[in-house]
C-alpha cells in the first residue's frame, strides 16, 4: 500500500514540477511549450532505444547491453555508405547489415549460452558492445560524420498568433517523431494481433510452455534480434541526423538504461511512457532547475542533464522495482 | 473402463535409457501407446514419469533407446516439431502464459494453425479476420467444454489453480492433437476438482477420439480411467497391464502400495 501511495506522489511530484515554471512565470508560454516539445523529443529517441533493450529481454530474458552500439553502428553505416549512394540505397543497404548483424550476434554468441546465468548473458552482450563500438571504427572511421535524410536544417515557425514570436519546432524533430509513432504502432500491432507476435509473448511468459504449443523458439529469437536490429537502424538513423555520427552515440544511447527501468523491462508501453517521462523531465530540470538551484544556493547549476534521468529511474525504483509498467511477478511458493 | 476399443499403437518407446550426468532417470524402459487409448504411468515421486514424459515430446533426449511415433523413428525430434506432428501437452507446475487471459491463452494452441499473412493478421484484412474468427470460434468451443466462461477474459494469474489447470488443458485441446500428454493433471486438487477433471479427460478421449498418456501420483484417480497402466520405480519400468493386473501385481504392492496408500 506504502508503495502505490509513494508512486502516487511521486507521479504528483513530476507533475507538480511540469506546471511550475508556467505557474511561478519563469518562463513565457511560447518558450516553455518549445522546452516542452524539446523534450517530449529527445523522449521518443530514448523510447527507441529502450525498445530494443525491451524486445530482447521479454523474449530471451537477455539484457542486451550491445542495443546502443548497435544505435551506433547503424548511423555509421547509413551515414558512411550515403557518401557514395543515393541516401535510400544507404537504408536498404544498411537494413541488411544490421539485420544480418543481430542475426549473427544472437546465433554466434547468444545461443551457444543458452540456459547460462544472466550475469554471464550479461557480460557477453557488454562485450559486444565494446567490439561493435571498436569495430565500427575500423571499418567506418572515428570523425564526426554527416548523416543527410534529405530534410530541411530551417527550423518552422508556428503558432504565431497564439505565442508572442511563435514557436520554433526543428523539422527533422517532427519527422523523427513520426517515424518514431509509426514504428512503435506497428511494433505494437505486430505483438498482439500477429500469430508471430503471440507466440513471442508466449516466449517471453514460459519457454517451455511455448515450444510445446509449437513455437519454435530458435526462428523466435532470430525475428525478435532482428526486430531490434532494425530499430537500432531507425534510432541511429533519426538520431545520426540530429547530432550529427559520432561516437558519442554510443554513450548517449545508455541514457535509455534509466527509461526502461522507470518504465519496466518487460513493456513497450514502459519504454514509451519511461522515454517521455525522462526526456521531458531532463529538459525541464536543465532549462528550469538549474537556473532555479544556482540563484538559490549558489552553486553552479549544470550538469543536470547527466543525472536527473538516473536519479528519477532510482526513485522510482524505490517503490516499484519492477518499474511503471513491468509485470509484477507473484511466484507461487 | 475395459471392452472400449483401441487401435493400433500409435507410439513405442523401446529401450529407452535416460541419465543426468551420474543420475539414472530412466533405464530401458518399454512399452506402447494405442490409439485412442487412455493410457497412465503411474509411480512414486522421482519415478521417472515426468522425464518419460519429456521424452516423449522432445524435451529431453534419451541416450539410448528408439521412439516411434506414428511409423516413423523420432528420436531427435524438437518439441516444436512433436507439436507440429500433433502431440499436445499439458504441465505438471503451472506453464501458462501469465501475461494473457484465458482466451490468449487457448488461442496460442491455434497458432500452428493459422494460415494468412503476417500484414493481415496485424490489420485484420480480409483473410486474417476470417481466419481469427474461424479459430476464435474452436476456442470459444473448447472454452465451454471446459465450464470457464465466465473467466474468458481474466488474466490466468487471478484463477483458482484448479481453474488453470483446465486452461493449461484447454490450450492443449486448442491444438487438435492426436496425442495428449497430460503430466499429473490432478495434481494439487481436491475431490470435486479431480472428478471435474477426470469427466473432462474422458470426454475429450470419448468426443474427439484423443489418444491420452497421463501421469498420475494419485492411483485411484487412475485406476479408474485408464485403459492400459506403465508402473515406474526409480526409472525401471515395474509393471505394465489393465489397473486389475497392476493392483494386483506383487511387485507394484511392494514398490508403490506398500509405501503408503
Amino acid at each position: 500500500m506504502t508503495r502505490r501511495i509513494g508512486i502516487v506522489v511521486l507521479l504528483a511530484l513530476l507533475a507538480a514540477g511540469l506546471v511550475a515554471p508556467v505557474v511561478l512565470g519563469a518562463a513565457p508560454g511560447g518558450f516553455y511549450i518549445e522546452v516542452l516539445l524539446g523534450g517530449l523529443m529527445a523522449g521518443v529517441l530514448y523510447s527507441l532505444v529502450a525498445l530494443g533493450f525491451v524486445l530482447i529481454y521479454k523474449a530471451s530474458g537477455v539484457f542486451n547491453f550491445a542495443q546502443g552500439a548497435m544505435v551506433l553502428f547503424a548511423a555509421l553505416s547509413m551515414a558512411r555508405m550515403g557518401e557514395v549512394m543515393p541516401i535510400w540505397a544507404s537504408l536498404v543497404l544498411t537494413f541488411g547489415i544490421m539485420v544480418v548483424l543481430a542475426v549473427l550476434i544472437e546465433r554466434l554468441v547468444l545461443r551457444p549460452l543458452v540456459n547460462q546465468e544472466g550475469v554471464t548473458l550479461l557480460m557477453a552482450t557488454l562485450g559486444i558492445a565494446y567490439f561493435l563500438d571498436g569495430f565500427g571504427q575500423t571499418i567506418w572511421g572515428s570523425d564526426i560524420y554527416k548523416l543527410d535524410l534529405g530534410i530541411s536544417k530551417e527550423p518552422a515557425l508556428i503558432l504565431e498568433n497564439v505565442f508572442e514570436g511563435g514557436i520554433l519546432v526543428s523539422r527533422e524533430d517532427v519527422v523523427a517523431a513520426a517515424t518514431a509513432t509509426v514504428l512503435v504502432t506497428f511494433l505494437a500491432l505486430f505483438f498482439r494481433r500477429t500469430a508471430v507476435g503471440r507466440a513471442l509473448r508466449a516466449v517471453a511468459d514460459d519457454q517451455q510452455a511455448a515450444q510445446s504449443v509449437g513455437v519454435p523458439l530458435n526462428r523466435i529469437w532470430t525475428i525478435v534480434w532482428s526486430v531490434a536490429g532494425v530499430v537500432a537502424l531507425v534510432a541511429g538513423m533519426v538520431w545520426g541526423s540530429k547530432l550529427g555520427v559520432q561516437f558519442s552515440i554510443s554513450t548517449v544511447a545508455l541514457k535509455s538504461l534509466p527509461v526502461v527501468f522507470l518504465g519496466g523491462l518487460t513493456s513497450v508501453t514502459g519504454a514509451i511512457v519511461g522515454g517521455l517521462i525522462i526526456g521531458v523531465g531532463e529538459k525541464m530540470a536543465a532549462v528550469f532547475l538549474g537556473p532555479w538551484m544556482a540563484a538559490t544556493f549558489g552553486v553552479a547549476g549544470g550538469g543536470i542533464e547527466d543525472w536527473f534521468a538516473y536519479v528519477l529511474a532510482l526513485v522510482f525504483m524505490l517503490f516499484r522495482p519492477e518499474g511503471l509498467f513491468g509485470e509484477v511477478r507473484i511466484d507461487r511458493v | 473402463m475395459t471392452g472400449r476399443s483401441t487401435g493400433a499403437p500409435i507410439l513405442a518407446v523401446e529401450d529407452i535409457s535416460l541419465a543426468f550426468g551420474g543420475l539414472r532417470a530412466l533405464a530401458q524402459v518399454s512399452f506402447d501407446v494405442r490409439e485412442h487409448e487412455v493410457r497412465a504411468i503411474i509411480g512414486p515421486n522421482g519415478a521417472g514419469k515426468s522425464s518419460m514424459l519429456n521424452v516423449i515430446n522432445g524435451v529431453y533426449r534419451p541416450q539410448a533407446g528408439a521412439v516411434t511415433y506414428l511409423g516413423r523413428r523420432r528420436d531427435h525430434m524438437e518439441p516444436y516439431e512433436a507439436a507440429r506432428l500433433g502431440i499436445a501437452r499439458t504441465f505438471q507446475g503451472l506453464a501458462l502464459f501469465k501475461g494473457m487471459t484465458v482466451l490468449e491463452n487457448i488461442m496460442t494452441g491455434r497458432a500452428l494453425l493459422m494460415r494468412s499473412g503476417m500484414l493481415a493478421q496485424a490489420l485484420w484484412l480480409g483473410p486474417g479476420e476470417r481466419e481469427e474468427i474461424a479459430h476464435r470460434q474452436r476456442v470459444e468451443q473448447i472454452i465451454d467444454f471446459l465450464e470457464i466462461q465466465a473467466h474468458r477474459r481474466t488474466p490466468v494469474g487471478r484463477l483458482p489453480y484448479g481453474l488453470q489447470k483446465r486452461v493449461d488443458l484447454g490450450r492443449a485441446l486448442a491444438m487438435e492433437p492426436k496425442l495428449l500428454l497430460l503430466d499429473e493433471p490432478m495434481a494439487g486438487m481436491n475431490v470435486e476438482e479431480k472428478q471435474d477433471m477426470c469427466r473432462f479427460v474422458l470426454d475429450v478421449n470419448d468426443e474427439y477420439g484423443t489418444t491420452i498418456v497421463l501421469i498420475e501420483h494419485d492411483m485411484s484417480v487412475v485406476m479408474d480411467i485408464s485403459d492400459r497402466v506403465v508402473v515406474l520405480d526409480y526409472g525401471l519400468k515395474i509393471a505394465d497391464g489393465t489397473p486389475d493386473e497392476v493392483r494386483n501385481d506383487p511387485r507394484v504392492i511392494e514398490a508403490y502400495l506398500g509405501v503408503k496408500h
